[in-house]
């Protein structure tokens, strides 16, 4: 009962360990894993630099235990890239707007924000303040965090448009839309 | 911070946790989202023998119209109370409250069950189900015991569950169609613990007559607190601004904070009083608009 | 000419951070590696009778256990810095200091002076072990009186805390000009005030951490931590192990913030090298949250006592201040920010007679150290909200109190009569006081807020308005270093000494290296936080990197860019003057078609016998240069908080944070408004949120980010700035540096917020974080009088 078997999914890779039951989840990422881009700040919840997607939601990787992970699909800071190793649009952003200063909760926030612009696409600049308000930042005030979560929003908004004409021109296809 | 040696069981079934539960007894600790338990045993402030992850167990999550009431499994997570047409449209305070429970993260994970089983007073939701006279149904292998927050909340962090016993559902009773709500918190930083916290439904007659009040308080007394004799109070009566002023005076005199770091108990009992005045106030509006409900 | 100097190049150190990819100390994993934890005192002052150890060396997975009994004799004991002690001769004369010798034992010897303290080490197999085996642990324990009031400390009968001291008064100093005991006597009004700073915890969101590895065979150490300081570390190491430097490799890997408390050598940075050569494995601490709440040190936490003489038209003839710091269990850096505190305490302002006098006191708390503003923060907020209270007793606004007192443009550089630290004169060398107050006063439209302000009050919304100015002595020496060299590829490179935490290094100085060798700044590679290749540098602290690592960084790249065109106008057979570098090719005006490449100067240079070089020059290609700047230089800003105030709850929203600031030539507009914007939010948390309490056994209150507060995303508002531009005389480039101002201003600024706020209700603040409780109480007691 000291140890168990994990078996899990993580940046699209099933991996299988067996590990102590006190294992923590972040512990497991890092140290079994080798994913060290999930920091730990503070171990008790509260600084959200540990912060990953299960299933797709952002979750506190240093309150849970990898036993409890059993099973799910886990995304960590190393999936953001585009597959041909450029950074991703929300990546861009925070390089572009200078949002990230010494970077330790950089990944958290990355993975916060992924989470939040998949619920919401359009949000306002309160919205963002209040999706990012579980993860502690020391250095960048966070004003640059919240510009780069805008602007993240405005290059998925403009890269969207540049798409839409490509449907319009399609009859049948926008029927469809329209339908759905 | 790590957690202490424990042995890590994650039973089938409900049945299999009482047994569990009714073997290990004390060494025992039910795991359900860990976010209340797991900073403790990092902190080894609790180092239980077994551990009983509850997590996935299946029949305990769900939430359900059933008769006056809406019955919510224990391994409910926040996030999906949040999300709830059900809950928004029979119980809203609680969908209002709940947006107050902690951060994203933490109600992505964080169970109701979890969140009652805790005993926290400055918690959200044992405060909303004590204004609503709401129920927690507690099992164990003896069988099942229906029990109110009065009954349940014994003291800080202090529940009356017993070592065998496990939380299985939450009843919140549904509120009726003409009744306004306002919750309202305050905590130092967003997402901190609350420093008080209100939670007040209220429906008024045509003439704007208070004819009925719930009205509960967290984080000021060692339980939640259903406020009687402000309820009492109010009945009847149009919610004046000296009627305000006195709930807020009544209020002060129903409450005995602790002073800690954050504030001192005179501090707590006059912020409460302004945070029942202000529910209050919005709750009225609210009902005289006709809106309150949705909002 | 300046192409990338002043322009908002985006960071080359974003890559790694923003793929998970850069490597913290914690993400740092060697074969065999052991993990270490650390049993820390839970009392603030005891005697320790005796540790029971046997059952937690006998835990398996456990590889040793350490008391300060293992290592007697075999670490010396972590002194005062020597750097931070010696005071040059004529400041002595002139502040008669005395600094009383203190130290930490690596391990609590025989007793535990703070909560926190390490007692002893356990390393294991991983970290949940270690944890395992502290819990076996038993120190048995004599209580002693634990004095957590510095009043109560410096009192003849109090028990001694180093007891080799004769009281706990660790220093003190007394620095005057002018005559303010007349100015007191000769005014219409005197204020008399007690104002108070809180205790901090600096809070990176990486905690400390120390990596170690010593190689039997060729008794080498290399060493990597989360510090500011990696030469520090080293010689540190060095001298209490008695080891030479040279056997000592260290680096400062990613470091995941600083902000002071993480320049500094710990004890952990000592006993980590120490059992990796007793077992002969790497071994690593990783500190976690709730050890950096009491054992990381903390910082501020001074009482002044003000006496200020006044004219009824608002100019103030003196200041006498008499203050004490709470220095905890040990001051390190003896006068650092207590006499940082006293010249700077006047700001922006003449005030021609001023009276400082300090006690450093030693109490049983976690030392006090350097914390991002180190001083300035305390200073200001005693400066600036006696400025508020004087305009309030006077009916006048602040503002108009600040117009009156301010140094102008034209008085500058001014003489403030009094030495700096490092024993310069304490004259300010450029900038425009007036100036930048018209410019903030029009970006947060100071008139419209006053105008709008009485209907607001009057509609029950109680909004306040308040400022607060500083100037700030950055860039402090003694030096810092750079080696600029060209490879045989034609690739620049430049070390530095300096040793970032999140500033950008690796950019920004690519930037002045690039502009100086005409190259751009991806082809110049900056390697910083590293030991292994400058003999000796000093580190980032202090708003000292621009400045001085700029200026080394600088002055190495032109020496290297001379010597090149030297090369250059010899192969080329042309004048030196006639000759230009640009995208790293060298030609001349007269004859473009002949390019020359840095692969053809390196080689060139080459040592060799064929070697091609001017008669008399040295072979290679790389200049090592040290700057020594000639004394601080002076970066100034004012900052203007808007609040709204919950007058029944007590708390405040801070609506509108507006900034002027000068930092000279600035080289990255964009890192230099970060720094300004992360640093307004630390002072943020310090005018609200943020204290660390202790109770009256010294135990910490404040241990978990449940009672320490960090402002979050909604506590923090966009803060809008305005730029001064006012170069530094005192360094070649003009800079000033910038790291620290954003913290300094704001709980001065933001108290006087609140108190414009609730007027014509007069409360008084004269502590900080303004917590909703206290301001409850301030309004309460304001509205019984």
């Amino acid at each position: 009962m000291n140890k168990r078997i994990v078996a899990l999914t993580i940046n699209g890779v099933d991996v299988q360990r067996k590990v102590a039951s006190r294992m923590l989840l972040t512990d497991f990422i890092r140290d079994e894993l080798k994913l060290t881009g999930t920091n730990v700040g503070c171990e008790h919840g509260v600084c959200g630099a540990c912060t990953i997607l299960l299933n797709g939601e952002s979750v506190r990787s240093c309150l849970m235990l990898a036993v409890q992970a059993d099973g799910y699909e886990i995304e960590t800071v190393e999936s953001l890239q585009n597959d041909n190793g450029t950074l991703n649009t929300l990546q861009q952003s925070f390089k572009d707007c200078h949002g990230l200063q010494c970077g330790f909760c950089t990944p958290g926030f990355l993975m916060t924000v992924t989470s939040f612009l998949k619920e919401n696409e359009d949000p306002t600049e309160e919205e963002i303040r209040e999706a990012i308000s579980g993860n502690l930042c020391r250095c960048t005030g966070y004003a640059n965090i919240v510009k780069s979560v805008q602007r993240t929003v405005q290059s998925q908004r403009t890269s969207k448009s540049l798409t839409e004409p490509v449907c319009h021109t399609d009859h049948k296809q926008n029927e469809t839309v329209q339908i759905s | 911070m790590k957690p202490a040696v424990f042995n890590y069981i994650r039973p089938e079934s409900v049945e299999e946790t009482l047994q569990l539960l009714s073997d290990y007894g004390d060494d025992a600790k039910i795991l359900s989202g860990g976010q209340s338990l797991i900073p403790v045993l990092n902190m080894r402030l609790s180092t239980p023998k077994y551990l009983i992850d509850i997590g996935r167990l299946e029949g305990l999550n769900y939430i359900r119209e059933e008769g006056d009431h809406l019955s919510v499994g224990a391994l409910v997570k926040h996030k999906d109370i949040e999300s709830s047409p059900l809950v928004k449209e029979l119980c809203p305070i609680l969908g209002e409250a709940i947006r107050w429970v902690g951060t994203t993260q933490i109600r992505n994970r964080g169970t109701i069950g979890g969140s009652i089983a805790h005993g926290d007073p400055s918690a959200e939701l044992p405060c909303v189900l004590a204004a609503l006279r709401g129920e927690i149904v507690v099992a164990s292998l003896e069988g099942e015991d229906v029990l109110s927050p009065e009954e349940f909340f014994l003291t800080y962090m202090l529940t009356s569950m017993q070592p065998d016993q496990v939380i299985k559902e939450i009843r919140f009773p549904i509120m009726s169609k003409k009744s306004a709500f306002s919750f309202v918190e305050v905590a130092r930083t967003h997402g901190d613990f609350a420093l008080a916290e209100a939670a007040v439904i209220l429906e008024t007659d045509e003439t704007e007559t208070v004819i009925k009040a719930q009205i509960a308080v967290g984080g000021v007394n060692p339980t939640p607190t259903v406020l009687e004799e402000v309820e009492d109070h109010i009945m009847g009566k149009k919610l004046t601004d000296e009627l305000l002023t006195e709930v807020r005076r009544m209020t002060e005199g129903n409450v005995d904070p602790e002073s800690d770091l954050h504030g001192t108990a005179e501090y707590r009992r006059e912020l409460v009083g302004v945070l029942v005045q202000r529910a209050l106030k919005t709750a009225g509006e609210r009902v005289k608009k006709g809106a309150g409900r949705h909002e | 000419m300046s192409k990338f100097v002043g322009q908002s190049v985006k960071r080359k150190e974003d890559l790694r951070l923003l793929t998970g990819t850069g490597k913290f100390v914690a993400d740092l994993r060697m074969e065999n590696m052991l993990e270490a934890a650390f049993l820390r005192s839970t009392y603030g002052h005891a005697r320790i009778k005796g540790i029971e150890t046997d059952a937690a060396k006998s835990l398996e997975g456990v590889y040793a256990v350490i008391t300060s009994n293992d290592i007697e004799g075999e670490i010396k004991p972590l002194k005062q810095f020597d750097s931070h002690c010696i005071l040059p001769p004529n400041l002595i004369e002139e502040i008669d200091p005395v600094i009383n010798y203190n130290f930490e034992d690596v391990l609590a010897k025989r007793k535990v002076t703070y909560a926190g303290q390490p007692v002893a080490v356990v390393v294991a197999k991983n970290r949940y072990i270690a944890e395992d085996a502290l819990a076996l642990l038993k120190v048995e324990y004599e209580p002693l009186e634990a004095l957590v009031n510095p009043f109560e400390a410096e009192k003849g009968d109090a028990p001694i805390i180093q007891e080799h001291m004769e009281s706990n008064i660790q220093s003190h100093f007394l620095v005057q000009v002018g005559d303010v005991d007349k100015a007191i006597e000769e005014a219409d009004y005197v204020l008399k005030k007690r104002l108070r700073t809180p205790r901090l915890s600096s809070n990176p969101m990486e905690t400390r951490g120390v990596l170690a590895n010593y190689d039997a065979v060729t008794g080498k150490f290399r060493v990597w931590s989360s510090t500011q300081l990696p030469y520090e570390v080293r010689s540190t190491i060095a001298s209490l192990l008695e080891i030479p430097e040279e056997s000592i490799h260290v680096t400062a890997p990613e470091v995941g913030g600083g902000f002071g408390p993480k320049g500094g050598v710990h004890p952990e940075e000592i006993l980590i090298p120490y059992l990796s050569r007793m077992l002969g494995r790497p071994v690593r601490w990783i500190e976690d949250r709730i050890e950096h709440l009491a054992a990381a040190r903390q910082s501020r936490d001074q009482i002044h006592d003000v006496e200020v003489s006044y004219k009824k038209d608002g100019t103030i003839t003196g200041i006498k201040d008499d203050f004490i710091v709470d220095s905890g269990a040990v001051n390190y850096f003896a006068l650092t920010c207590a006499y940082n505190t006293a010249y700077h305490l006047r700001g922006m302002y003449k005030i021609p007679s001023y009276q400082s006098k300090c006690r450093v006191i030693l109490t049983n708390k976690t030392p006090n150290v350097p914390f991002r503003g180190a001083g300035r923060p305390e200073a200001t907020f005693v400066m600036d909200r006696v400025i508020d209270m004087i305009a309030r007793n006077l009916a006048m606004d602040p503002v108009d109190v600040m117009k009156k007192n301010m140094i102008q443009a034209e008085e500058m550089p001014y003489d403030q009569g009094i030495l700096v630290k490092d024993g310069a004169q304490l004259i300010y060398d450029s900038g425009n006081y007036p100036d930048a107050l018209d410019k903030v006063l029009e970006a947060t439209n100071y008139k419209g807020f006053r105008k709008k302000q009485q209907q607001l009050k009057e509609a029950g919304k109680y909004v306040g308005i308040g400022i607060s100015s500083f100037i700030e002595g950055t860039g402090s020496g003694p030096f810092e270093s750079a080696l600029v060299k060209i490879d045989l590829t034609g690739h620049v490179t430049a070390h530095l000494g300096s040793s970032p935490q999140g500033q950008g290094h690796e950019t920004v100085f690519s930037q002045i290296c690039a502009d100086d060798l005409g190259v751009t700044p991806d082809q110049v590679t900056v390697v910083v936080g590293d030991t292994g290749v400058l003999p000796i540098g000093a580190g980032t602290y202090a708003s000292r990197s621009a400045v001085n690592a700029g200026s080394a960084i600088h002055e190495a790249s032109q020496k290297l860019q001379r010597k090149v065109l030297e090369i250059a106008g010899m192969l080329l057979d042309n004048e030196v003057e006639m000759l230009n570098i640009e995208n790293g090719t060298i030609y001349a005006h007269d004859n473009p078609e002949m390019k020359l490449t840095f692969v053809d100067i390196a080689n060139a240079a080459r040592p060799s016998k064929s070697s091609k070089l001017p008669e008399g020059m040295e072979p290679g290609l790389q200049v090592l240069h040290y700057f020594v700047p000639p004394t601080v230089t002076f970066a100034s800003s004012i900052h203007v908080a808007q609040v709204e105030v919950d007058k029944e709850t007590g708390f405040v929203d801070i609506q509108d944070y507006s900034v002027v600031h000068d930092c000279g030539t600035v080289i990255n507009p964009m890192i230099v408004e970060g720094q300004v914007q992360g640093g307004i939010a630390q002072g943020i948390g310090s005018a609200l949120y943020e204290e660390v309490v202790h109770d009256k056994n010294g135990q910490v209150l404040t241990g978990s980010y449940m009672d320490y507060l960090i402002p979050t995303s909604m506590e923090v508002p966009t803060v809008k700035m305005v730029h001064q531009e006012y170069p530094s005389t005192r360094n070649p480039m003009g800079i000033k540096g910038v790291g620290e101002g954003g913290a300094i201003s704001p709980p001065a600024a933001i108290a006087n917020a609140v108190v414009d706020a609730l007027t014509p209700l007069s409360i008084e603040i004269t502590k900080v974080p303004v917590s909703p409780g206290y301001l409850r109480e301030l309004i309460k007691e304001a509205e019984r009088v």
